[in-house]
């Protein structure tokens, strides 16, 4: 019996539960300094001076550095992007964001590094600031004035002013996708110290050889120099993709000052350090005929990138590619600018662009219902991509791959009860009840490897019948531990315990891609699966040699993990055997690696079903059902996805009602806490209920999707969509997120006051 | 300046001369050396640092070390120290009802919130009484406790079936 | 994350409390559970030279039945608030909102004199305390003396407390009837209130406190007035909004505020006259 598609526990869990994971700030490190940022108060402005004396003299600083004593090159934006934006390492003359480090003081303790900070006095000359991207589109305010604009990506072109020419049925909605927190649990944390000459630089990371790279970089240092370790990960979420300034210059201090150099940030810090997600502007517009089908849609958007050119400033590459979702839409037209503002800089966050391409078409889709008199449940079904017709290319020319759209759809509206469901809101209408029931639908497809780039993977067979597995990406609370050890078993037919899974460590895993964008399972998963049947392929030849068969006649008896000659079971090789034959043979120990090349980008898809209560004196909005139907291909271990799911929706549901970063006019944070960022809690949310479709992939040999970032991307608009239906019949045909109590409140109001 | 402090830590007395600013959390920490508790704010929102001081669940980010002088304090090493490092499969099973509830209902994933979440669990399950604790008293009593993985569903599981086994769940 | 560098005192007795506090002035700091003053300290809003922690003195723990006042110690902690019997039977209000603080790991070291004291007008308990009439005891160098919940707070984050006055219990009326009304609407369930609105009956009509509807707790005397005059509630809840100064921030606009304490108003006295 296969081990795969089991509910298997997971192999990583009594460490966390028993003594708590190893995180980089609970790495020992004898005689370390505690480094500590002062940072901008301001949003935009120029450094006049920076009164660095009473934190020199202060007890315990060893040393306090500024941009001018780091002697580093800025960093460039990467390819695509405007190559004049690039980001000074400490600010430089100007800062560009509140956040923004100015100057690093390293000291004997935390307490001390703190306490020094504190006593920096920095003096600006204040410049005017731009928050909002459509002012900072204008230019009036430069966040680089040689650059001669505020724009860093332009995928805008003309628009076809006949795009929706014949639609019986047009609407135009402004969607904002507001700027939000990542919040992993752990914060931002680095250790590094020189070992034998060489940089050894510990990172909380979704990928250590990209901070291999970007240290090697930043700091001029040569591969074989630098040698990273990312141990226990507390939570990524996108936003540990790659490391930040503050990292790379612990890796600069370590070899400045020859000491051991440690840095944990706390949260208020990291919720003006780590980087934000979301932040677009985006404009819809749908069309099509009275009867529902949509011929027509147009998405424009403005990317808030923050104050230099990041990640986030990228994202609506991936946006355009989902724009059209899961529609057979003929006419498709997609605009975006990226544009600076004097805020956090924008990254990758769970979805990283392709949350954003859904919440514009699915809201849209209940926008063109709702102006056609049309049940949203009807439309959709009318204008999926039909089963039929995959691989399918949409009319931006993405190709996906598989698809049964309506199958998901079926269940999730099964699951939900849905007719029952309208029935009972229809009653409460009637009655004209205080809380109002809210039904919203989201049917999504997103791309999961988005990226270019494959992925390592190799397995060893030690002489003691130990498996080792290294791999090229690495978890943060992904269970990579137990999937790469059930497609290891499957394959060669050894017990879990006997498997090790080795990861996030540079000097022992050669290559690697990290995790993000959904990438890990079915590249990562992939490569490990690739490299265990080149095992077995070895052992067969080598078992073999023992037996004195022919390969070809060979078996491996997988529910033993032995090898036997076909036919006589009784003389067998068992793979510890197989393991010291090889090195008594060979030389070398029975092992395989590979390179899994990247075969295309998968696109998973589902529906999701938000059920909301709202109270339409208060305007307080509860989620009191989410069901969540998702098909990502072959699911190796259901338990482990539906975590995926259950954590991915819930930080979708926080989007549509509760999370926003928010800047005043000026530029000054305001949630720059948990207090006053409203990260959901367990209080806010239901159970949820998730069931998978699976249809398979032919673009790896799993045939399996990406799961990370699926419920983040089809909970935000289904939750967002039941807001706005809750209040329907009032008149309210649009309520922007979060759908806070004022915000609902007031849309009531406004509907009322026009009816 | 500084303090002369002695505080009971799983058991075991932990005497140490600290700065009279010493969060309890950065005396377990640092100089107990305990790096299961995790930090994950700085205004007593998410609970990550969750300990219990005579049996019951505090933020140990919101005490001083002084205030817990001559106390009790139970960290997640101190949970089921029989139940090892996790190294030990043999010993993992003798793990608390909560952690082992964790386990089997997926409760946890980076983990960086599981040391948190078990204690606060555990205390809320100890101070229930009887035949009380159903889903929506466990969704207000882990309030205080911040997940960004688990999207709470599973931890909120492991909870009732914790609760369940020692009699708290409601029946 | 670390507090500035303070000194640290735990005084053996109220007396020598007082002494530290009247010697120290305004650079000394009372620590209790420590809820309200550790997070500012944290993050260095605030930054008292000297903290008194006074949070092992037992003779300020305690529930005491006076007959028509329930006497609170001011150490008594959220928790043990909430859980009390004689608490639960007689003033049920009081440990329904005690346990209804915070979560349960501030409860279980948050104090009910603390909060009272820290003067915040986002707080629950002194809303409470001004619905059911009820006072506070201070001691100081010169003795003890009686504070009525409604000229206890001042101002912003200001009392009626002196420098070297400690808070030494609550003092509640035991209401004419334990019904009760307590509604709050907050952004997550650990959050302060974004509005919330306290009924306790009385012989005639009903208390009201109001929660975060000004820089101090407030009585909804218009509306407490309209129901001794024996409007009906809903009425009398319309008035909730009159002399008050909400203020406007991420969470609500003062204008929201306003229609919310009508309306939370409206519910509590709904409940407290089910």
């Amino acid at each position: 019996m296969s081990i795969l598609g089991n509910r298997v526990l997971r192999r990583e869990d009594p460490k966390f539960l028993t003594v708590g994971g190893t995180y980089v700030g609970d790495i020992p490190i004898e005689g370390a300094l505690h480094a500590s940022f002062v940072r901008s108060s301001l949003a935009h402005g120029r450094i006049e001076s920076v009164d660095l004396e009473e934190a020199v003299a202060a007890p315990g600083v060893v040393a306090v550095y500024t941009a001018a004593d780091l002697g580093l090159a800025p960093l460039a934006p990467m390819g695509l992007l405007n190559q004049e934006m690039k980001r000074p390492l400490l600010a430089e003359g100007v800062v560009r964001y509140v956040g923004e480090p100015i100057a690093l003081i390293l000291a004997e303790s935390p307490a001390a590094a703190v306490d020094a900070a504190e006593a920096v006095i920095v003096d600006y000359e204040p410049l005017e600031a731009v928050v909002d991207p459509s002012q900072a589109l204008e230019g009036g305010v430069l966040l680089f004035p040689e650059a001669g604009t505020n724009v860093v990506f332009d995928l805008s072109s003309e628009e076809d002013p006949e795009l929706f020419s014949g639609c019986e049925v047009v609407v135009s909605q402004r969607i904002v996708n507001q700027r939000l927190a990542p919040c992993p649990l752990e914060v931002r944390s680095a250790a590094a110290e020189m070992v034998e000459g060489r940089l050894r630089f510990y990172a909380s990371t979704q990928g250590a050889h990209g901070v291999k790279d970007e240290l090697c970089s930043a700091l001029g240092l040569p591969p074989e120099q630098v040698h990273v370790i990312s141990p226990d990960v507390g939570g990524g979420f996108g936003a540990k993709g790659g490391p930040y300034v503050e990292e790379l210059l612990i890796g600069w201090c370590a070899r400045e000052t020859g000491r051991p150099v440690r840095w944990t940030e706390s949260r208020s810090e990291s919720m003006l350090g780590l980087g934000h997600g979301r932040a677009q502007i985006q404009q819809v517009t749908i069309g099509g005929t009275r009867s529902g089908r949509i011929e027509a849609y147009r998405l424009s958007i403005l990317q808030d990138s923050g104050g230099y050119a990041d990640v986030g400033a990228v994202l609506p590459f991936l946006t355009r590619q989902m724009t059209p979702g899961v529609y057979d839409i003929e006419r498709v037209e997609f605009h975006s600018r990226s544009v600076l503002t004097n805020t956090m800089p924008t990254v990758a966050y769970r979805g990283a662009g392709r949350p954003e391409a859904t919440a514009a078409i699915e809201r849209a889709v209940d926008c063109f219902a709702a102006a056609a008199g049309l049940d949203p449940a009807e439309v959709r079904r009318a204008n999926f991509i039909p089963k039929a017709s995959f691989p399918h290319t949409t009319a931006m020319g993405t190709e996906y791959d598989s698809g049964d759209y309506e199958k998901a759809f079926d269940l999730a509206l099964e699951m939900a009860g849905y007719d029952e469901l309208r029935a009972e809101q229809e009653r409460r209408r009637q009655r004209g009840d205080r809380c109002q029931l809210g039904i919203g639908l989201s049917s999504y497809v997103e791309i999961t490897a988005p990226v270019s780039g494959g992925e390592f993977g190799a397995v060893e067979v030690r002489p003691d019948g130990k498996v080792i597995v290294r791999t090229g990406t690495s978890p943060h609370g992904q269970g990579h531990a137990t999937a790469w050890s059930m497609i290891v078993a499957e394959q060669m037919g050894v017990p879990l315990e006997q498997i090790e899974v080795i990861h996030g460590d540079t000097d022992i895993v050669p290559r690697g891609g990290g995790t993000g964008g959904s990438r890990s399972l079915q590249l990562g998963g992939s490569a490990v699966h690739k490299a265990a049947v080149d095992v077995v392929e070895r052992a067969r030849r080598l078992a073999a040699d023992e037996l004195e068969a022919n390969p070809d006649d060979i078996v491996l008896d997988r529910s033993l993990g032995l090898f036997h000659v076909a036919g006589t079971p009784a003389i067998t090789k068992s793979w510890a055997e197989l393991g010291a034959a090889s090195l008594e043979r060979e030389g070398e120990p029975l092992a395989a690696e590979t390179d899994f090349e990247h075969p295309g980008s998968t696109f998973p898809f589902g529906t999701h079903v938000a059920v909301v209560e709202i109270d339409t004196e208060t305007g307080q909005t509860r989620l009191v059902r989410h069901i969540a139907v998702d098909d990502a291909g072959r699911i190796m271990n259901p338990l482990l996805a539906e975590g995926q799911v259950h954590g991915g929706v819930a930080q979708g549901a926080a989007q549509a009602l509760l999370e926003e970063f928010v800047y005043d006019t000026e530029g000054n944070p305001l949630t720059t806490n948990l207090a006053d960022y409203s990260f959901i809690s367990a209080a806010e949310l239901p159970s949820f209920e998730t069931a998978f479709t699976e249809t398979p992939t032919s673009r790896n040999p799993l045939g399996s999707k990406g799961i990370g970032e699926s419920g983040t991307i089809g909970s935000t608009p289904a939750v967002h969509n039941a807001v706005v239906d809750a209040l329907a019949h009032l008149g309210v045909r649009h309520v922007d997120m979060p759908a806070t109590p004022e915000r609902v409140w007031r849309a009531i109001r406004e509907a009322k006051g026009a009816a | 300046m500084s303090l002369e402090l002695e505080i009971t830590l799983n058991g075991k007395k932990v005497a140490a001369e600290v700065e009279e600013r010493t969060l309890l959390v950065h005396f377990i920490r640092d100089v107990a050396g305990l790096k299961g508790t995790n930090i994950g704010c700085d205004t007593t929102s998410c609970g990550a640092c969750t300990v219990l001081l005579d049996g019951r669940s505090v933020k140990s980010c919101t005490l001083l070390a002084a205030q817990a002088e001559g106390r009790q304090v139970t960290t997640i090493e101190g949970l089921s120290p029989e139940a090892g490092d996790g190294s030990d499969p043999a010993a993992s099973e003798r793990m608390h009802p909560v952690q082992r509830a964790f386990h089997e209902n997926h409760g946890l994933q980076c983990g960086y919130c599981t040391p948190g979440m078990v204690l606060a669990i555990a205390s809320l399950i100890d101070e229930a009484e009887p035949g009380t604790l159903d889903e929506e008293a466990i969704r207000l009593g882990l309030e205080g406790n911040l997940c960004r993985c688990t999207g709470y569903h599973n931890i909120v599981a492991a909870a009732l079936a914790a609760a369940r086994q020692t009699g708290a769940a409601r029946r | 994350m670390i507090p500035a560098p303070f000194e640290y005192a735990r005084p053996s007795s109220l007396e020598e409390a007082i002494g530290l506090l009247a010697e120290r002035g305004e650079e000394a700091k009372l620590l209790a559970g420590g809820h309200s003053l550790l997070p500012l300290m944290k993050l260095r809003l605030a930054t008292p030279a000297l903290l008194v922690d006074i949070g092992r003195l037992e003779e300020l723990c305690y529930v005491r039945d006076e007959g028509d006042v329930v006497a609170v110690g001011a150490l008594t902690t959220h928790d043990t608030a909430s859980r009390h019997e004689l608490l639960r039977q007689k003033i049920p209000v009081f440990s329904a909102v005690a346990g209804q603080i915070g979560d349960p790991q501030v409860r279980h070291r948050g104090t009910v004199g603390g909060s009272v004291a820290h003067g915040d007008a986002a707080s629950d308990l002194p809303a409470v305390l001004l619905a059911l009439g009820g006072s506070v005891v201070a001691v100081g160098p010169d003795g003890r003396r009686e504070i009525p919940a409604d000229q206890f707070h001042l101002g912003f984050l200001e009392t009626a407390l002196a420098e070297d006055e400690v808070l030494l219990e609550l003092r509640l009326p035991v209401p004419a009837h334990p019904a009760y009304g307590f509604e709050k609407l907050t952004k997550r369930a650990q959050d302060w209130a974004i509005v919330g609105a306290v009924a306790v009956r009385r012989e005639e009509g009903a208390g009201l406190g109001l929660i975060n509807m000004a820089s101090v707790p407030l009585r909804a005397a218009a509306v407490e007035e309209a129901l001794a005059a024996g409007a009906p509630p809903a009425e009398a809840a319309e008035r909730a909004d009159e002399g008050t100064e909400p203020a406007g921030d991420l969470n609500a606009s003062p204008e929201f505020r306003r229609h919310l304490a009508r309306v939370l108003t409206r519910r509590a006295l709904e409940k407290a006259f089910a």
